[in-house]
This record gives C-alpha cells, sequence and structure tokens, in this order.
C-alpha cells in the first residue's frame, strides 16, 4: 500500500510516496531522493558502506525501514560538511590519503563522526574499537586510525 | 512476458542530440565536464594519432588520454604528474580522462600493475612529443631557432629573450595536435616511439613529488559520480534471478508472483532470468519474490573440504612446457639447466606441499553496470577493469559493430581483477536491449559472492636435492591448480559473461597458469604447472580467473615457505640463505633495507626459549615481478590456547625503479598488505557438492580491525635510472609465505594451508613439528 512520508535529510524536508513502508532507507535515499553516498554494500546491515546518522546516532540505513525514520534528522556525508565547510574528519581523511577505492569510505567517516560526537578525544584503542564492525576491501584500516586520531588532535 | 509485452511498457522521451553521450545524472557537474574536452580529440581516436593521447585545451590546460582505468591507486594523480613535467605545465593543468572508449586509445585497461609502466609512459612520451612539436610551431611563428626555446608553464619563449613568448594556448588551444605517432602492438602491449627524449631525473619538477591525490576529495565528500549513481531518463533497475544450486537452469517463471509489486516485468531468455522495475526497491523485492521452478542439477563439485585431494588425484589436462597447450602470458615454465638429473646426484632430498584455496574477488560493492542500447548502437557505464574488451563483448553479445559500442569506464568498488562488473555489464545489456530502454544492473551480496569468477586454489609441490656440503644441486616447484582463465580476464567475448552463457555460450577453456616471480639461481631447477579440467563447462560459480596478483600469493606461499624449509634443514638464516642463490645488487640492497628496518638478528629458525602461551616469531619472504623488487618480513604473536595469530609488524622493503609520487607507492604498499592479510587469515570460498555457500560477510569473513597488523613500514627504494616499474599488486606474494615462515619461528610448527584460521593453527600445533627429510635416492 502506497504511504506518503516526509524525511529530513541534511537539514531539508523532503516528501516521498513509498510502495512499501519497509523499504530500507538506504533506497529512498539513493534511488528516490538522489542521495548517492550511503552505498550499497551488503543490505545486510555487515559491512557499513550505507551508514548514515538519525539523530546523531550511526545507523545502517541498509536495514532500517524508511517508515521508522520519518520526521527524525537524517545526515548523510553530504550533510556532515561541505568543500567550503569540511568536517574535520573529511580534512584529516584528504590529510591521511586515507582511501583506494572509496566505496567504504562514507561508512567508515559516518561512524568516526559519531564516535567523535560523544568522545571528542578517543585513545587509538577507542577508535579502533569503534571501527571494528566495518569492512573494508581495499585495507585502508590503519591510515582511517590515523585520520581519526588527527582530526581528534585537531578538535 | 519477453518481447511483445515488454516492448508496450510506458516509455518517457529521451533526451537526444545527434551522436553526443547524452545523460542526465544526479550530480553530472564532473561525469559531464570529463567527458567532453574542448579540444575534443574524441572525433577518430587512432594510435597512430597524437592528438589521441595528448590535446591542448582553449585555455592552454593539457588534457590526456589515459585508454586504463584506476581502481583505487590513485594513477590519475601520478599520471598527471608524468605528462605535467614532460610538457612543462602545473600539474594542476593537467586533465587526465580515464578508460572512455569514445576518447581513449586502448591501453588494455588495468592489469598486472602496468599503470605507469605502460600506459603511464606511453602518455609520457607524447607528451614529449607534443613539446617538442609546439616548441617547433612557436620557432616558425616566433622566427626563432627551436635550440634557443625552452617551455615555462605552457608558455614557449626564447632562452636568450623571454620577452619573445607565444603559449600552447596561443598556438593551438582548442584544436588536435595534428602529427602522427609511430605504435607497436595493441592493448596491454601497445608501445609508442617518438622523436623526442625523454627529460632526465635531474630535470624533473613534478616527478617524484607527492602529490595529493585528485580523487579523495571528491570520494571523501561525496561528490564523485560513480557508476552506481549513474541515472538516465527513463532508466529501469534490474535484479538478476540466479539458480539455487550450480547448473540449474529455470523451467517455469510465474510471472503472476510478483503482480502484487508494482511496475514489475520479467525478462527471460533461454537460461537468462531477470526483473526489472521502476523503482530499485520494488526490483529487489521482485527478485526475492518470483516463483521459479529450476531444472534438477547433478552434483558438480567436491566441496571445499575435498578440493584439494580432487586437485591432488584428477588427470593432468595442461602442463607447462607442452607444445600443444595455447598458454598464456605469464605461463611458460621456467628451466635451469636439468634438475631431474640432478636430483639423482643429491646427498638429501626435502620436499614440501602447501595449498591456496578459492577465493572469491568479495568486492566491497556488488556489481553495477547501466546499459542504454537503442536500435543499432549501445553505451554502458561500467566499472570493469578492462572497458576496451568490455566494449567489443558487448558488441558480440548484441551483435554490433565495435565501433557502435561505447564503453564509459566509471570509478566504483575496487574490483582486485576479473570480478562481477563485466558480468553486470553484458546482464544491463542484455536487458536494455530487450527493454528498450536504459537498465541498471545492480548484483546483491549473495550474487557478488557466490556467482563472482572465482581465484584458483591449487597445491603447491617443492622439491629440493641438497648435496653433502649443504648446496642445492636441484631444484623443482610445480604448481597443480585448475586454468586461471575458464573465463577470460579481458570479458572480450559472450562466454566470458554469465549473461553470454546463460544465453547459450559454452565456457571456452584455455590453459593459463604461471610461475612464482623470484630470481634464485639455483643451477639445476624447474618452475612449472600442472592443470585439471574445470569442475563445469558453464556458468559455474566456480569459474576460475584472475584475482589481484594471480600469480603471486597462490604460487609464492609455497615457493617461498619452501625456500624457508631448507634453510631450516641447514640450520641457516632465512636471509643468508637467500643470499647465496641471488646475484643483483638491487636484490642486495632490498634485502639489506629490509633487515635493517626490522633489526633482523642473523640465526636460524626456529626461535629458542619460546616458553608460555604467546610465541613471538619473524618470517621473511622475496618477490621479484616485472622489474619491481619485495622483500618482505612479518612478525607474528601466536596464542597457543587460542590459535589466534597476531600480526604487530610487517615491514616491506619496496624497489619499483623511478618513483613517480613516494606517498602515494607507501600508501598503495600499506593498503596491499592489509588487503592480502585478509586473504591469508580468512578467506575461502566455501561450497558443497551443488552450491557455493559463501554468500555473505558472515559465511565469506574478511579482516576487520582487531586482525589488522598494526604496524606496516614501508621502505621504499628509488632508483631514477631505472624505468618505473609496477607497484599495485606485487607486494601481496610473498605475505602468506612470510606469516607461514614466521609461525614456524614461532612455534616450530608449518602452516600448509591458507586461510591460517585458529582450528587450523591449534591442529598445527597439536600435531607438531614434522620430519619433511627424505633419504637420498
Amino acid at each position: 500500500m502506497a504511504q506518503n512520508l516526509t524525511l529530513n535529510i541534511d537539514g531539508k524536508a523532503h516528501s516521498i510516496t513509498v510502495d512499501d513502508p519497509k523499504m530500507p532507507l538506504l533506497y529512498a535515499l539513493r534511488d528516490e531522493l538522489g542521495f548517492s553516498n550511503p552505498r550499497f554494500g551488503c543490505g545486510l546491515g555487515q559491512c557499513g558502506a550505507c551508514t548514515v546518522h538519525v539523530d546523531g546516532q550511526a545507523v545502517r540505513s541498509c536495514t532500517i525501514a524508511v517508515s521508522l525514520v520519518a520526521n527524525r534528522k537524517i545526515t548523510t556525508l553530504a550533510g556532515l560538511g561541505t568543500p567550503e565547510k569540511p568536517h574535520p574528519l573529511q580534512t584529516a581523511w584528504i590529510a591521511e590519503q586515507v582511501n583506494q577505492c572509496g566505496y567504504c569510505i562514507n561508512g567508515w567517516i559516518m561512524t568516526g563522526a559519531e564516535l567523535l560526537a560523544r568522545n571528542p578525544h578517543p585513545t587509538e584503542e577507542e577508535v579502533r574499537d569503534a571501527l571494528s564492525d566495518l569492512i573494508c576491501r581495499c585495507g585502508t584500516h590503519n591510515a582511517a586510525v590515523k585520520a581519526v586520531m588527527r582530526a581528534a588532535e585537531k578538535a | 512476458m519477453l518481447e511483445l509485452e515488454l516492448n508496450q511498457l510506458s516509455r518517457r522521451a529521451f533526451l537526444t542530440t545527434a551522436g553526443a553521450l547524452v545523460v542526465a545524472i544526479a550530480s553530472p557537474a564532473e561525469f559531464l565536464s570529463a567527458a567532453t574536452p574542448d579540444s575534443a580529440a574524441a572525433a577518430g581516436v587512432r594510435p597512430g594519432k597524437l592528438s589521441s593521447y595528448i590535446s591542448i585545451e582553449r585555455d592552454g590546460s593539457v588534457v590526456a588520454y589515459y585508454g586504463k582505468i584506476d581502481g583505487g591507486q590513485g594513477l590519475e594523480t601520478s599520471v598527471a604528474q608524468l605528462v605535467a613535467d614532460e610538457i612543462d605545465v602545473p600539474w594542476e593543468r593537467v586533465r587526465v580522462v580515464l578508460g572512455d572508449t569514445g576518447q581513449c586509445v586502448n591501453m588494455g585497461g588495468s592489469t598486472a600493475g602496468n599503470g605507469l609502466r605502460q600506459g603511464g609512459i606511453i602518455l609520457r612520451q607524447t607528451a614529449a612529443e607534443a613539446r617538442r612539436l609546439l616548441i617547433q610551431m612557436a620557432g616558425d611563428k616566433l622566427g626563432i631557432a627551436p635550440a634557443d626555446l625552452t617551455v615555462t608553464d605552457g608558455v614557449v619563449h626564447s632562452v636568450s629573450d623571454p620577452a619573445k613568448r607565444i603559449s600552447y594556448a596561443e598556438l593551438i588551444g582548442g584544436r588536435p595536435l595534428d602529427a602522427p605517432v609511430e605504435f607497436h602492438g595493441e592493448a596491454q602491449q601497445l608501445t609508442v616511439k617518438v622523436q623526442a627524449p625523454l627529460k632526465k631525473p635531474e630535470q624533473f619538477k613534478v616527478i617524484g613529488k607527492s602529490y595529493p591525490r585528485r580523487d579523495m576529495p571528491g570520494k571523501v565528500f561525496g561528490t564523485l559520480q560513480q557508476v552506481a549513481d549513474v541515472k538516465l531518463p527513463n532508466m529501469a533497475h534490474a535484479r538478476m534471478v540466479r539458480p539455487p544450486v550450480a547448473g540449474a537452469v529455470p523451467v517455469t517463471v510465474d510471472e503472476k508472483s510478483i503482480a502484487d509489486i508494482p511496475g514489475t516485468q520479467v525478462v527471460w531468455i533461454k537460461d537468462f532470468l531477470g526483473v526489472v522495475a521502476e523503482r530499485e526497491w520494488n526490483a529487489v523485492r521482485a527478485a526475492k519474490q518470483l516463483k521459479v521452478t529450476w531444472s534438477e542439477s547433478k552434483a558438480n563439485f567436491p566441496g571445499h573440504e575435498k578440493l584439494f585431494d580432487h586437485i591432488r588425484n584428477a588427470p593432468v589436462v595442461a602442463r607447462s612446457g607442452d607444445r600443444n597447450v595455447r598458454a598464456v602470458g605469464a605461463s611458460q615454465e621456467r628451466t635451469n639447466g636439468s634438475a631431474e638429473d640432478a636430483f639423482k646426484s643429491a646427498a638429501v632430498v626435502l620436499e614440501g606441499e602447501y595449498e591456496y584455496p578459492t577465493m572469491s574477488h568479495a568486492s566491497m560493492g556488488p556489481a553495477c553496470a547501466v546499459a542504454d542500447v537503442r536500435g543499432d548502437s549501445a553505451t554502458v557505464y561500467t566499472s570493469t577493469q578492462k572497458p576496451f574488451d568490455c566494449q567489443l563483448g558487448i558488441a558480440e553479445l548484441l551483435d554490433l559493430p565495435p565501433e557502435k559500442v561505447r564503453a564509459i569506464w566509471m570509478f566504483g568498488t575496487g574490483g582486485y581483477a576479473r570480478d562481477a562488473q563485466g558480468d553486470a555489464t553484458a546482464d544491463a545489456a542484455i536487458l536494455s536491449r530487450q527493454l528498450k530502454r536504459p537498465v541498471r544492473v545492480q548484483y546483491m551480496r549473495h550474487e557478488s559472492l557466490a556467482w563472482d569468477p572465482k581465484g584458483t586454489a591449487s597445491v603447491s609441490r617443492n622439491r629440493v636435492g641438497l648435496d653433502a656440503q649443504g648446496n642445492v644441486v636441484a631444484y623443482e616447484n610445480i604448481t597443480k591448480s585448475f586454468s586461471m582463465e575458464d573465463c577470460n580476464t579481458r570479458e572480450r567475448h559472450p562466454q566470458d559473461t554469465l549473461a553470454g552463457m546463460a544465453l547459450g555460450h559454452p565456457l571456452t577453456w584455455r590453459a593459463a597458469y604461471g610461475t612464482p616471480g623470484n630470481a634464485y639461481q639455483f643451477e639445476n631447477a624447474h618452475w612449472g604447472w600442472e592443470l585439471i579440467a574445470p569442475l563445469m563447462d558453464r556458468s559455474s560459480p566456480l569459474r576460475t580467473t584472475h584475482i589481484r596478483d594471480p600469480f603471486g600469493p597462490p604460487l609464492m606461499f609455497g615457493s617461498e615457505a619452501f625456500i624457508d624449509e631448507i634453510a631450516v634443514h641447514l640450520k641457516t638464516d632465512p636471509i643468508q640463505f637467500r643470499l647465496k642463490y641471488i646475484k643483483r645488487d638491487r636484490e642486495h640492497d632490498l634485502f639489506a633495507a629490509a633487515a635493517k628496518q626490522y633489526g633482523w638478528d642473523t640465526r636460524p629458525s626456529p626461535r629458542n626459549n619460546q616458553q608460555g602461551n604467546i610465541a613471538v616469531g619473524r618470517g621473511f619472504a622475496y618477490r621479484t615481478l616485472g622489474g619491481t623488487f619485495i622483500a618482505l618480513i612479518a612478525e607474528v604473536r601466536v596464542h597457543r590456547d587460542t590459535g589466534v595469530i597476531e600480526i604487530p609488524r610487517v615491514v616491506v622493503a619496496h624497489d619499483c625503479g623511478l618513483i613517480v609520487n613516494p606517498e602515494t607507492i607507501k600508501h598503495v604498499v600499506d593498503r596491499q598488505i592489509i588487503w592480502q592479510t585478509s586473504r591469508t587469515m580468512h578467506e575461502e570460498v566455501q561450497f558443497d557438492d551443488k552450491m557455493v555457500h559463501s554468500v555473505d560477510w558472515l559465511t565469506y569473513p574478511v579482516l576487520k580491525m582487531p586482525g589488522v597488523p598494526r604496524s606496516v613500514e614501508v621502505v621504499t627504494i628509488n632508483r631514477p635510472d631505472q624505468p618505473t616499474s609496477g607497484a599495485a599488486e606485487m607486494a601481496c606474494g610473498p605475505l602468506p609465505a612470510a606469516l607461514s615462515n614466521a609461525v614456524f619461528d614461532a612455534t616450530g610448527v608449518r602452516l600448509r594451508r591458507v586461510p591460517f584460521t585458529p582450528e587450523r593453527v591449534k591442529a598445527a600445533l597439536a600435531r607438531g613439528p614434522e620430519r619433511v627429510v627424505k633419504a637420498a635416492l
């Protein structure tokens, strides 16, 4: 049954009609609304490539139903920072030249940003722990840790 | 279903302009600007025309047309450095167009880490040639002899009177560089010959500096358009429907079973089955919900547990050295003297066997492609590593002339050689032709793991004959495996894709294997291979192909672990043992650099006095390939109670000739070590007699943060006097052996099967040390 929903994404309200209220948020973002930064990696909540913030919490958008996040505050990578006004993690990611293919980057930055929001000066162990349930196939793990530590030092 | 009904799908109007690239995408600015340089070299790309490699824009900036791709190693940035230095414009003013068959000369796509060695050098040479011709043109205009002219930041001027000047933009901006280029070969064998000499290392201003990667901001801010983000007007979303077991084909398809999902449609042609929908999620739902009855299938596979027995026992259908085998690439056997005769004179013979499992590319993103087929032409948006071969394969699949197919490579997931991108592109092309509208195919996670072509499992057999003084008098290394090319790594024909095979093209097998890259100077030695028949003759989830460094880890795990076993037998330090059999200065320098960085103490393995639960050890391995030299030292902490191997340190000494971008090299090698750690410690495709069961990140576990080597130290050796070779995959090869050697050093126990899971480590520790010495014959 089609349903009308309002999604608050990166500070703007978007109205969509969904055929299936159980549709994962990821498909609303990518296909319906053109927010392409959350990426499809597994559809199972196992890799983190689709991560967004919902009311400040890192959430895997491939497994959360769109109807559950209507009217909540959704932030994507593009909403986290821009080239003109970058989030400290984005600046650090560039400074450390972290990525290879970059397909996973969204999940790592969004998860790292959630950590820094609740713990602005984490230890290296806390950073590794916060990033421990993410997958990166290119092997950028240590570089990502360095980038989060760098951003934390600047904070 | 099928054609009649599909044609009745409502179609919105296409945006069209004659002959031009027509795309309307979510955030098209970068992509469209990349597609249309104003110097328009696209008009008639030919390898014999300078304008097909280098052009000057109206504003005097330079465009380099790179007929390869970047799989995540920053080639766009490094190629721009090569071009900037040779043509004398600032690096920022060089743009690189990658992998578009409509704009670039075929340089073979990505292969064998040759992005700079081959494609880069071609653009470096043609940039130098362009500079030479531009100076000539300037000389004519200014009435000055070329010998008195030089170039600064894209402006040609007199050396004696710098006020006499003319810019590249004034000379030719926006018009093609109309000059011939002598070329030889094609694709990855393409080379060019030009009159202009290359600059000497002392003249470099840009080469050798760590310019930041150009693709990084776009990836970090999410503004870089990737293939999965392409949206064309009237584009449909598709999902493929795969059989539950290998070899099964659809017998009946119940379209009504998805009637409740809006805007969906079934496409069923022979054994090819997919669903399309207007909205992506509805395609996902429909693929899951569609009721299909499948044909019976027989048991085709031995199961992953019994795979190595199958490989050992199966008859050899091709071997290295056979004259009638049409072997490819690095497949030739290598021999020194006569190993067979020399074994007879040995005082002692040692033997060692090692097993490397089946692996999936297991890309971060499941394959995705968009195809737009319109009557007599087609455009595909693809992340394949070989867009020019993809172009040919799609043309043959659709029965179109190749020039009517344009493959536009775009950034996407790292694929690590021939993953499923080519398959998704072929699926999209078939669906688009059938539906007469653009179609986007996105594979699901299970499809990406279960149905991508696989890296081959192998058994490495090693033998050495020693004389009474401990000298190597005979050596043999034979890898027995499947061919690496059930599925050609260049998806140039329909049978190289799942779609092609589903439509009736049989699997076309060819013998392709190789020997491990190392250069030990044994007097009597034989490196070779033996191949067994493929497990199936059609679309198989275990069809084989290349995975990054295909001749590395599977072959070198055995060869470099066995070298360690010889050193152990001789009670010699493993570096000292190797040094006896290598000759080149570059190799000696390399070994010294690795040993120094690690703080290596010269002693034989295993390490003495290892009491307690945690045993610590270090292992060495060496590899050379295509002008790149790598020495690798891994340190491990083996937890005897749990079987867990921690990796506190990996040291890599790396010599790839002239270094173009020092930071990029370090990053590429660092990430590679972690990539190969995942493969060595975790990865193995699991299957029973009928189907692959590795379908997600739980059933195909990969490395996560806790198992990552804590410190990867990359020591680069720059050789400005040597050509740039490759760095994108060569450090993978020695890692499994280095880790196995380190575990032996720690525990006195040898790990012979990858991956080194805790269960296997515990089993090996319980088994204890083995006897590998065989009496003299």
